[in-house]
């Protein structure tokens, strides 16, 4: 598996699109700290573009990085190498890269700006954490679609679709049904809602940091009892963790049923 | 004739303002205040050294100073009150009183003024208290620099820190009042000044009033408060550069106005609260050069509220800057800077050339439902938003903001 896994990263370190992703997190980052001066407000800034940007790149990659190298999978099945090894080496190296891209990208920056005299260290590791989190559950989500999917147009359209739906849609139908039964004790509805989508999930572990005042504005015990103390915060990664381990072994258990 | 009556009546008020001193020593000839009060004549000056002094119940009847040399220690062993004053031109100085008496039924208090004047309360320690120091029908007096611990942990079995009961003319300066219910309290007090005072981590609130007119605020510091700072049923107030910090909770405020009328709200910091400013039913307020900063709600207006102007305040990344529940608006928004405003200037005068609309829809659904609150920043939410911003439906569309700075006032 980590003979593939190196394969795969290097690969795809080499490859332009790794480099243009870096480039732009490195430039979006940089800008917002030449513009800003404050490193908390650029961190706010960097939350909203990664919980969407994030789940985008990560799927399309996914998705077109095993259409491509579909026929190379095939020329490796051939071989006498375990199937799992080979998809989780290629998932791992895809994910990998691209949160090596996230994490120099936005890090360098930073780092430069002077982020460890500052105060927004925590907030900014979260962000880091949340951001490879997405990267990690969304390829994977990728690869379970383009497995499922001969056709290359529709494992692409289901990819996409699935994007828009947990970063979009999703809140949508949320609050609608929110505001629909707003009559009734809502409150593990809401977070039960929000654990059940990752990028959703993100965004709450990192309101925690930044709109905390706010959130304790509603009475609700078990919203106290999730935002007042680290049972919020390690809930939530812990539920990220699932996140990501369950696509992992619908790849394993996809990949071992597949005909190719 | 004439200069010898002069003569005379010189030296009798050199006689009668001569006054004497009384020491109270913990092993001495007077070793109780109490004695010491009973011996001295109006205007005497009693110096209590050093030392533990077990006494409650002290009654001043006369004008006496009372000053504490290297703070005597008072413990009313929890018995009951302590110091009361009944007295004029009275002043405490410089004592450390413990273990006031906690009782359900009468409000002890480490020092007590009753209808008296020009009295002076300054460098006194308080610990293990329950109600503080009580003023109550008095007038022209002084609390000055003192020191308030408290121990309270049930609003119902705790009291306040600085509490005024009809009082009038009072100054209440550069005290620190912690952990008592409400840390400065003031009921029927009217003409009052409260600067500089400290008030922390207190259970209920750090500053109390109802039914005080004519008050003014300046300098204080509120923290931490349970509650917050809730002001009630006043007119002309005024508050100056206050500080109100970290108030957190579902029913915590950095400041609640509940029919407050004809007032002046001016260069206060408002930081970190759940809340910053909660109004109800208060009219013609000025609210100016105040600073929101990183509250959940900066401004939140329930609804009575009119012709309140608010103008040139400094609106910091808080989760909210304003919401409202209705689609009436009778105030004025202008001249403020927001940080989320997003306009431009072509003609570069420092004023925003697109009116800002401080209100979101989405502000408006979590009023509606709060549990929404957890949709906060995503992508949908932001949508929305921006639809409303286009096309007011639900926000009240007059309120906008026509000349939003473009910089941040320093």
């Amino acid at each position: 598996m980590f003979k593939i896994l190196k394969y795969s990263f290097f690969d795809l370190v080499r490859s332009r699109w790794s480099y243009v992703y870096f480039l732009f997190y490195l430039a979006l980052a940089s800008v917002l700290l030449f513009l800003n001066h404050d490193l908390s407000k650029a961190v706010i800034t960097l939350m909203n573009v990664i919980i969407v940007l994030v789940p985008l790149i990560g799927t399309i990659f996914g998705v077109m990085y095993y259409y491509n190298s579909k026929e190379f999978t095939e020329l490796l099945l051939a071989q006498p190498i375990k199937r799992s090894s080979i998809f989780l080496g290629q998932y791992f190296g895809v994910a990998v890269s691209l949160s090596l891209s996230l994490l120099l990208g936005i890090g360098i920056p930073f780092l430069l700006y002077g982020l460890f005299e500052s105060d927004a260290i925590w907030d900014f590791s979260l962000l880091l954490l949340t951001g490879v989190f997405l990267t990690f559950i969304f390829t994977a989500i990728a690869f379970n679609i383009s497995l499922s999917n001969e056709n290359k147009i529709k494992g692409f359209g289901y990819a996409v679709m699935m994007w828009l739906f947990l970063a979009v849609i999703y809140d949508g139908l949320f609050l609608l049904s929110l505001v629909m039964f707003e009559d009734y004790p809502l409150d593990k509805l809401s977070l039960i809602g929000t654990m059940l989508n990752p990028v959703d999930l993100s965004r709450t572990l990192i309101l925690l940091k930044l709109d905390i005042s706010a959130l304790l504005g509603y009475t609700g015990a078990v919203f106290k009892q999730f935002f007042g103390t680290n049972v919020g915060l390690f809930l939530s990664i812990g539920v990220l963790c699932i996140w990501v381990i369950v696509p992992v072994l619908r790849i394993v258990a996809k990949a071992k049923k597949k005909d190719f | 004739m004439k200069q010898l009556f002069l003569i005379v009546s010189l030296v009798l008020l050199s006689l009668s303002a001569y006054s004497k001193k009384i020491e109270v020593r913990e092993n001495g000839k007077i070793s109780s205040i109490k004695e010491a009060i009973l011996l001295a004549h109006d205007f005497d000056t009693i110096v209590v050294k050093s030392g533990k002094y077990k006494e409650y119940g002290i009654k001043v009847d006369k004008p006496l100073t009372i000053i504490g040399e290297n703070f005597p220690v008072i413990d009313g062993e929890l018995k009951g009150e302590i110091i009361t004053v009944i007295a004029d031109h009275v002043t405490l100085d410089g004592l450390f009183i413990i273990n006031v008496g906690t009782s359900y039924t009468s409000d002890y208090a480490a020092v007590r003024v009753v209808k008296s004047k020009h009295f002076l309360i300054q460098n006194l320690v308080l610990e293990k208290l329950f109600f503080g120091i009580y003023l109550e029908k008095s007038s022209h007096g002084k609390v000055f620099h003192n020191k308030i611990i408290g121990e309270a942990v049930e609003e119902y079995s705790s009291g306040n820190g600085i509490h005024l009961w009809y009082c009038k003319n009072i100054e209440v300066d550069q005290n620190i009042v912690t952990h008592v219910r409400d840390g400065i309290y003031l009921e029927f007090s009217n003409f009052c000044t409260i600067t500089n005072n400290e008030s922390l981590n207190n259970i209920r609130y750090g500053l109390h009033f109802m039914f005080s007119n004519d008050d003014v605020y300046r300098g204080n510091t509120f923290a931490k408060n349970g509650a917050g700072v809730a002001v009630m049923f006043s007119k002309r107030i005024e508050m100056y550069e206050n500080i109100f910090q970290e108030n957190w909770g579902s029913a915590s405020y950095g400041l609640l106005l509940k029919e407050i009328n004809d007032s002046k709200i001016i260069g206060n910091t408002f930081e970190t609260n759940t809340i910053g400013i909660n109004i109800e039913g208060s009219n013609r307020i000025l609210y100016k050069d105040n600073i929101f900063r990183s509250n959940g709600w900066a401004i939140k207006v329930r609804g009575a509220c009119y012709t309140n102007e608010f103008i040139n305040n400094q609106f910091l990344s808080n989760s909210f800057d304003v919401s409202y529940n209705s689609k009436l608006n009778d105030n004025v928004f202008d001249s403020n800077y927001w940080s989320k405003y997003a306009g431009y200037d072509l003609d570069k005068d420092g004023i925003g050339d697109v009116p800002f609309r401080p209100v979101k829809l989405f502000s408006y659904i979590v009023n509606r439902t709060p549990e929404t609150i957890v949709l906060m920043r995503s992508l949908f939410i932001d949508i929305i938003d921006f639809s409303e911003k286009v096309s007011p439906v639900f926000t009240p569309d007059e309120l906008q903001d026509l000349h939003p700075l473009m910089k941040r006032i320093r």
